[in-house]
C-alpha cells in the first residue's frame, strides 16, 4: 500500500497516467509529491491491468514525466469529520483553510456515499416556513427535499438563499438543532464573502460549514466539492440528528468541471459537449437529500444554478430538473420589473408540497387556493398578450380584472422586502384578498365550501382593499416589533 | 480462473478468454459483484457491472455462471420491493442498514416462511408444460398458481398432501417420457431477457379502466396494449404512473421506478400499505410488485430492472391474471445503454445513442400482449412506459423510437402543466389506436352513447382550438354568441372534465358511469344553451345563470356513489333556461 511510483507516461490536460501500479483499485486515492515539494492530490478514473489513469484535482501544471512520485493511498477519498466542523471553513478537497488548525476526526467517510435504501427512506412531510410567500404559498419547501433555484446571470439568487436561509431558522428550527453546509463552486470571491457575512450577521455562522472552491480555485477540485459538503450534511443530520439545509452554488460550475474531466479522457460527449452520465453524476448528489429511518436528522437540499443564456432546456436545468423535487425558476422580466424576488410563478414547483400542506399542516384551503393563484395569473399571462395585439383598452372586461389582478399578485403578492418573514396565514390570507379582484365566476379551482369561507365579496368590489390590507399586515408587524 | 484486465466505471475487461457467453451471468472481485457478459471477442470479454465498481482492482478473479440472469419465481414476490436484480430491499436494509453496499446478496424469496398449498393434481394425472399443479393464497388479493416449468410434460408419480411447505421443500414429483423424475419445489428459474412462451396471442378488446378521464374516455389503452407517456421534467408522468397503479382494474401491478427518485419510491411503498382498494376493501400493496432502481443506484442495473419487471409479470400472466406494468423512466435505461456504448466505444447513432435502440425498444414492448397461457386461461400484460424526453423535445430519438412500437402516446404538455391542468395531457397531440378495438365493449358495458359523446367532446375541442387562433388576435368579446357558446362549454369540458385532480378524494378515482353521466349533462347543458342563443337571447344571461361554474364543479359535488344527484342538475338547468326563455 505505501508502494511509490516515480514518473509519469503520459500526461494529458488533468489526467496523469502511472505505469507498472500494482494492486490499485479503482477510484482510490492518490498523492503526488513534486520534486519542489508541492503535494497534490487525484483520484483514480480508470485502470487498465499496471496502468493507471489518475486525475489530478489540482491541475497538471508544473507536472512532468519525471519530477513526481505518486502514492496510492488504499482507499476511495474520504473526509474526517466530527463536530467541529461546525464554525469551520475548508477548502473543495475538505481542508481547513481559515487557519484554525486541523479539525479532531471522529470519523472518516467516503465522500461518494453509497446508494440510501428506498426502504430505509422515510418520506418528508413537514414544511420549512421561509416567510417568503410565492415560496411558502407556492412552492412550499419541505424539510429533507432538494429544490434548486434556477437563476441566471445578474439575478439575485444569491439574497434569496440567504433570505431563505435566515428566516428558515428563526421560524422553523428553534429548539431542534440546525445548521448549514455551504459549497461554494466557481463563484467569485464576493459572493462567498457576501455569505459568510450574511450568515454573521443571522447570528448562524458557528452552525454553518464552508467548503470554498473560488472562481481562481483548481477547477477540476470541483468535482470534489459538492461530495465533500454533502458528505458532511449526512453525517452531522444522521449521526447528530440536526437539521442540515444544504446550499450548493453553482452547479453549472460544477457541470463544466465535470464536461471538461470527460473531454480530457476522451469520452464521447453528449449533448452541448457534457458527458452522457451528467443525469447519474447530478444524480448521485441530489439524491443526497432526505431523511432516513432511525434518525431525527434530515438534509434538505438547496442547489443554485445559472441557466445559460436563461435558458430552462439547457441540459443543466434540465437534468436538474428531472431529479429534483421540483425548482424555483427566478424570471428576468420580473426582475427587470422590480420584483424581488423574482420568483417565476409559472415553471416554478415544489412537488413534495402536496404532503405538507394543508389541513393539520399549514391550512385547509392552501391546497385549492395555490391551484387557482396557479391557474388565475396564467390567465393574466393570456390577457397580457392580448392587450399587446389589441392594446389594453380593447380588452374585455374580464380579461382587464385579470390584468389589474395580475398587477397588484406582482405587486404585492410576489414582490417581499428582504427583510420581511409572513407567516404563512398571512401569505395565505394575502392570496385570497388578492383574488378578491377577480369575479368569484371565474375561481373554477376551488371548491365551494372554502369559496364561500374566504372570498369576500366586498373586497371584491373595492380596488384598493389590498393596499389596505398590506399596510395593515406591515404596521401590524412593526407594531410587534 | 479469469482475472480483471482493465476497469472503466460499470465496464470491466477480462483479456484472451474464449470461455464467456454473451448475457452470462458472473460473479466480480473477491466481493462478488454481479455482472453481465456484453460482448465476447478473442482479445477481450467485457462485462458490465451492475453495483459500484469503487475499490475493485485489476487481478481480481472473475467467476461464470454458466446461466443468463435468472429471477427466482414463485410465492413472496407480491407486496414486495426488489431493486433491479431481484434483491429484497426490506431484507436488504435488515441485514446491512441504511445503505446498500456492493456484493450484498440475500434470498429474492423468503426460504422460511411457511405457505399454505392446495393440491390440484393428484397422482397418476398427466402435466402439460404450464398446467397448474397448486394454488397458495400469496395475499388476500391473489392466488398464485404453482405451474409445471414450460419444457416438462409428464405424469405426476408423488404428491405431498394439502399444507404448510416451504419454498424450497419437494412437494410434487413428475415423471417425464423418457422416464426422467423431475422434484419440484415451488421456484421456477427464469432469465429475464427471454420473453415467456404462451400459446398464441388474442385480439384487444377490453379496455383497462383507471378512472381517469382523459385516458378512459378520450385515448383509452386496452389490456395487453402499450401506452408512451412523454412529458419534460415536472409535467406529471409519474403521477400519472401512480394513478394507474392505484385505480386500475389489472388484477397484478408491477411498478419499476427506474433510475428515478428514490423518495417516490418510498412514497408508493408507504402510501399503497395504507390506501385500500375500493374493490376489494383490500390494501393496494396485496397486489403490487415495486422495483426500484434509483437513479443513484448502479447506472448497469437500470436495464435489469426493466427486464426483471416485465418477467415477473409475464409470470402472474401465465397464471391467468391482467398485469399491468409502469416503467418509470425509460428514458433512463436508454440513457444506460447510451452510457456503456459509450464506454465501449461503439459507433454512436442518433444524439450518442446506441444504433440498438429501437431494437431494444420494439423487443420490450412486444413482450406486452393478450394471450391464450400454456394452461389455456387468458391473460394479459399492459405496459406503460414513461419517456422524459431532453428538453421536453419529443423530436429526440428515445420518444420517437419508442412511438413506433407503441399504440397509446398520452403527451404531457408543459404549458398546461403551468397552468396546473392535471394530468397535463395534451388533447391534440395525443392518441389512442385502440378506440375502434374497444368500441365494442363500451357500446356493451358503458352504453352506446359513450362513445357518440366522446366523439362530441373532441368536435367541441377541436373548434375551440381553431377559435382561439382568432381569440389571440382580436380577444374574444367581438366573437357572435354560438362561438362564445363553444368557447364556453370547451371550458366546462377542459375544467370540469378532463382536467382531473389526483389529490381529490371523490375526483382520484371515477367509474365509467359517472363519466358517462358527466358527458351527458355537460352536452345537455351545450344543447339547451344553443336553443336559448337560437332564440336571440343575449349570452350574458347564459352566464349569469352560474350553470357552467355549477356543472365544471360537479366532479367535486356529486360523490362517486351519489349519482342520482345528477337529477337534481338537470332540473337546476331546466328551471334556469325556463326563466330565460
Ligand atoms: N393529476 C394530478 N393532480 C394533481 N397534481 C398533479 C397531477 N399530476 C401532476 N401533478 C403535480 O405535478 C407535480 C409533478 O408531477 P410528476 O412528479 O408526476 O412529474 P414527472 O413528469 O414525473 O416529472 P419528472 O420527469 O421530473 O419525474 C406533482 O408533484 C403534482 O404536484
Ligand atoms: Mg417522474
Amino acid at each position: 500500500m505505501d508502494l511509490q511510483y516515480i514518473g509519469l507516461r503520459r500526461i494529458n490536460g488533468p489526467l496523469v497516467f502511472v505505469e507498472n501500479v500494482k494492486d490499485i483499485g479503482f477510484e482510490e486515492v492518490v498523492e503526488i509529491k513534486l520534486n519542489n515539494g508541492d503535494t497534490r492530490h487525484g483520484r483514480v478514473v480508470e485502470i487498465q491491468e499496471e496502468l493507471a489513469a489518475v486525475l489530478v484535482f489540482e491541475g497538471t501544471q508544473g507536472l512532468s514525466l519525471n519530477n513526481t512520485t505518486v502514492k496510492f493511498l488504499g482507499h476511495p477519498m474520504q473526509i474526517g469529520l466530527s463536530e467541529e466542523v461546525l464554525g469551520r471553513m475548508f477548502n473543495g478537497l475538505g481542508k481547513p483553510i481559515d487557519g484554525l488548525g486541523s479539525i479532531y476526526v471522529e470519523k472518516y467517510l467516503d465522500i461518494n456515499g453509497l446508494p440510501l435504501n428506498p426502504v430505509s427512506r422515510k418520506y418528508p412531510r413537514n414544511y420549512i416556513s421561509t416567510g417568503i410567500s410565492s415560496i411558502d404559498g407556492l412552492t412550499t419547501l419541505i424539510r429533507g427535499q432538494k429544490l434548486p433555484i434556477f437563476s441566471g446571470a445578474g439575478l439575485p439568487h444569491n439574497e434569496l438563499a440567504v433570505q431563505i436561509v435566515r428566516q428558515a431558522q428563526i421560524a422553523e428550527f428553534q429548539g431542534e438543532k440546525f445548521g448549514v453546509v455551504f459549497a461554494a463552486m466557481g463563484v467569485k470571491n464576493d459572493v462567498a464573502d457576501y455569505f459568510k457575512r450574511s450568515f454573521e450577521e443571522a447570528g448562524v455562522l458557528e452552525k454553518v460549514v464552508m467548503f470554498l472552491n473560488l472562481s481562481n480555485d483548481p477547477i477540476i477540485e470541483r468535482l470534489i466539492t459538492p461530495r465533500a459538503a454533502l458528505t458532511t450534511a449526512e453525517y452531522l443530520a444522521y449521526v447528530h440528528d440536526m437539521h442540515i439545509l444544504v446550499v450548493l452554488t453553482d452547479m453549472t460550475s460544477y457541470c463544466e468541471a465535470l464536461r471538461e474531466f470527460s473531454s480530457s479522457k476522451g469520452e464521447i460527449p453528449g449533448r452541448k459537449g457534457f458527458p452522457g452520465y451528467l443525469y447519474s453524476d447530478l444524480a448521485s448528489l441530489y439524491e443526497r437529500a432526505g431523511i432516513v429511518q432511525n434518525s431525527n436528522g434530515s438534509v434538505t437540499q438547496i442547489p443554485i444554478l445559472t441557466m445559460p443564456n436563461d435558458d430552462i432546456t439547457h441540459p443543466i436545468p434540465d437534468l436538474t430538473g428531472y431529479i429534483t423535487e421540483g425548482q424555483i425558476v427566478l424570471s428576468r422580466d420580473l426582475h427587470q420589473k422590480g420584483v424581488y424576488p423574482p420568483i417565476g410563478v409559472l415553471p416554478s414547483l415544489s412537488r413534495l408540497m402536496k404532503d405538507g400542506i394543508g389541513e393539520g399542516y399549514t391550512r385547509a384551503d392552501h391546497q385549492d387556493l395555490m391551484n387557482q393563484l396557479y391557474a388565475s395569473y396564467a390567465r393574466v399571462m393570456d390577457a397580457r398578450s392580448l392587450a399587446s395585439v389589441i392594446g389594453e383598452d380593447e380588452l374585455g372586461p374580464i380579461d382587464k380584472k385579470y390584468i389589474q389582478f395580475g398587477n397588484l399578485f406582482e405587486k404585492y403578492y410576489l414582490s417581499q422586502s428582504m427583510t420581511r418573514s409572513r407567516t404563512i396565514i398571512e401569505t395565505l390570507d394575502l392570496g385570497w384578498d388578492l383574488l378578491s379582484v377577480l369575479p368569484k365566476s371565474e375561481l373554477d379551482r376551488v371548491n365551494q365550501e372554502l369559496l364561500d369561507k374566504y372570498y369576500d365579496q366586498d373586497k371584491a368590489s373595492k380596488d384598493f382593499s389590498i393596499d389596505d390590507r398590506i399596510q395593515i399586515i406591515d404596521i401590524g408587524k412593526e407594531a410587534n416589533k | 480462473m479469469y482475472k480483471i484486465y482493465s476497469i472503466n466505471g460499470p465496464v470491466i475487461k477480462i483479456k484472451g478468454s474464449t470461455d464467456f457467453k454473451i448475457m452470462e451471468m458472473v460473479f466480480v472481485g473477491t466481493n462478488k459483484l454481479m455482472g453481465e457478459v456484453i460482448s465476447v471477442s478473442k482479445d477481450f470479454t467485457v462485462i458490465q457491472v451492475y453495483e459500484s465498481t469503487t475499490g475493485l482492482k485489476p487481478g481480481e478473479p472473475v467467476e461464470n455462471s454458466g446461466e443468463p440472469i435468472s429471477l427466482s419465481l414463485g410465492p413472496g414476490l407480491i407486496g414486495n420491493i426488489f431493486d433491479g436484480i431481484q434483491r429484497p430491499l426490506t431484507d436488504i436494509a435488515n441485514a446491512s442498514g441504511n445503505y446498500i453496499s456492493p456484493g450484498t446478496t440475500a434470498s429474492p424469496l423468503d426460504l422460511e416462511k411457511e405457505w399454505e398449498v392446495r393440491f390440484t393434481v393428484e397422482k397418476g394425472e398427466t402435466l402439460q408444460p404450464g398446467d397448474v399443479f397448486a394454488t397458495i393464497n400469496e395475499t388476500d388479493l391473489v392466488i398464485h398458481k404453482l405451474m409445471a416449468p414450460y419444457n416438462l410434460r409428464g405424469q405426476v408419480t408423488e404428491v405431498k398432501p394439502n399444507g404448510k411447505y416451504r419454498i424450497k421443500d419437494i412437494i410434487i414429483s413428475v415423471k417425464d417420457d423418457k422416464g426422467d423424475v423431475h422434484k419440484l419445489d415451488m421456484v421456477q428459474k427464469w432469465p429475464i431477457k427471454t420473453p415467456r412462451p404462451f400459446i398464441g396471442r388474442k385480439p384487444m378488446s377490453i379496455p383497462l379502466i383507471s378512472g381517469q378521464r382523459v385516458i378512459d374516455t378520450l385515448f383509452p389503452i386496452a389490456k395487453g396494449g402499450t401506452a408512451a407517456v412523454p412529458g419534460g421534467f415536472g409535467t406529471g408522468k409519474t403521477m400519472m404512473q401512480h394513478q394507474f397503479a392505484k385505480w386500475c382494474d389489472a388484477d397484478i401491478i408491477v411498478y419499476i421506478g427506474c433510475g428515478e427518485r428514490g423518495n417516490e419510491m418510498t412514497q408508493t411503498l408507504e402510501e399503497f400499505k395504507e390506501l385500500i382498494d375500493p374493490k376489494s376493501n383490500k390494501p393496494l400493496i396485496d397486489r403490487t410488485i415495486l422495483i426500484a432502481n434509483t437513479s443513484n443506484m448502479p447506472v448497469a442495473a437500470r436495464e435489469a430492472s426493466i427486464y426483471t419487471g416485465i418477467t415477473l409479470a409475464e409470470y402472474y400472466r401465465d397464471m391467468g391474471y391482467h398485469v399491468a406494468v409502469m416503467a418509470d423512466s425509460t428514458s433512463r435505461w436508454a440513457e444506460a445503454l447510451r452510457e456503456i456504448s459509450g464506454r465501449l466505444e461503439e459507433m454512436p447513432a442518433e444524439e450518442g445513442f446506441p444504433a440498438y435502440l429501437p431494437s431494444r425498444l420494439s423487443q420490450f414492448y412486444e413482450r406486452a400482449g393478450f394471450v391464450e397461457t400454456l394452461n389455456h386461461l387468458e391473460g394479459s400484460v399492459s405496459i406503460i412506459g414513461a419517456i422524459s424526453p431532453q428538453g421536453a423535445d419529443f423530436s429526440e430519438p428515445v420518444t420517437q423510437n419508442t412511438k413506433r412500437f407503441v399504440r397509446c402516446f398520452w403527451a404531457l404538455d408543459k404549458e398546461l402543466a403551468y397552468t396546473r391542468h392535471y394530468s397535463a395531457i395534451n388533447w391534440n397531440q395525443s392518441y389512442s389506436e385502440y378506440i375502434n378495438d374497444l368500441s365494442k365493449w363500451y357500446n356493451k358495458n358503458v352504453g352506446v352513447s359513450f362513445l357518440h359523446h366522446r366523439q362530441l367532446f373532441i368536435y367541441l375541442l377541436s373548434e375551440e382550438n381553431k377559435l382561439m387562433e382568432i381569440v389571440k388576435l382580436i380577444g374574444k368579446d367581438v366573437l357572435p354568441d354560438d362561438q362564445k357558446l363553444i368557447l364556453e362549454i370547451s371550458r366546462v369540458i377542459r375544467v370540469g372534465y378532463l382536467q382531473q385532480n389526483a389529490f381529490h378524494k371523490d375526483d382520484t378515482y371515477v367509474p365509467l358511469n359517472k363519466q358517462l353521466k358527466m358527458m351527458e349533462i355537460i352536452m345537455y347543458l351545450y344543447r339547451v344553451s344553443q336553443e336559448v342563443i337560437r332564440q336571440g337571447k343575449a349570452f350574458s344571461l347564459l352566464l349569469n345563470t352560474n350553470l357552467f361554474e355549477k356543472v365544471i364543479k360537479i366532479k367535486y359535488d356529486i360523490p362517486n356513489d351519489k349519482l342520482e344527484m345528477f337529477d337534481d342538475y338537470y332540473k337546476m338547468i331546466d328551471d334556469a333556461m325556463n326563466k330565460i326563455l
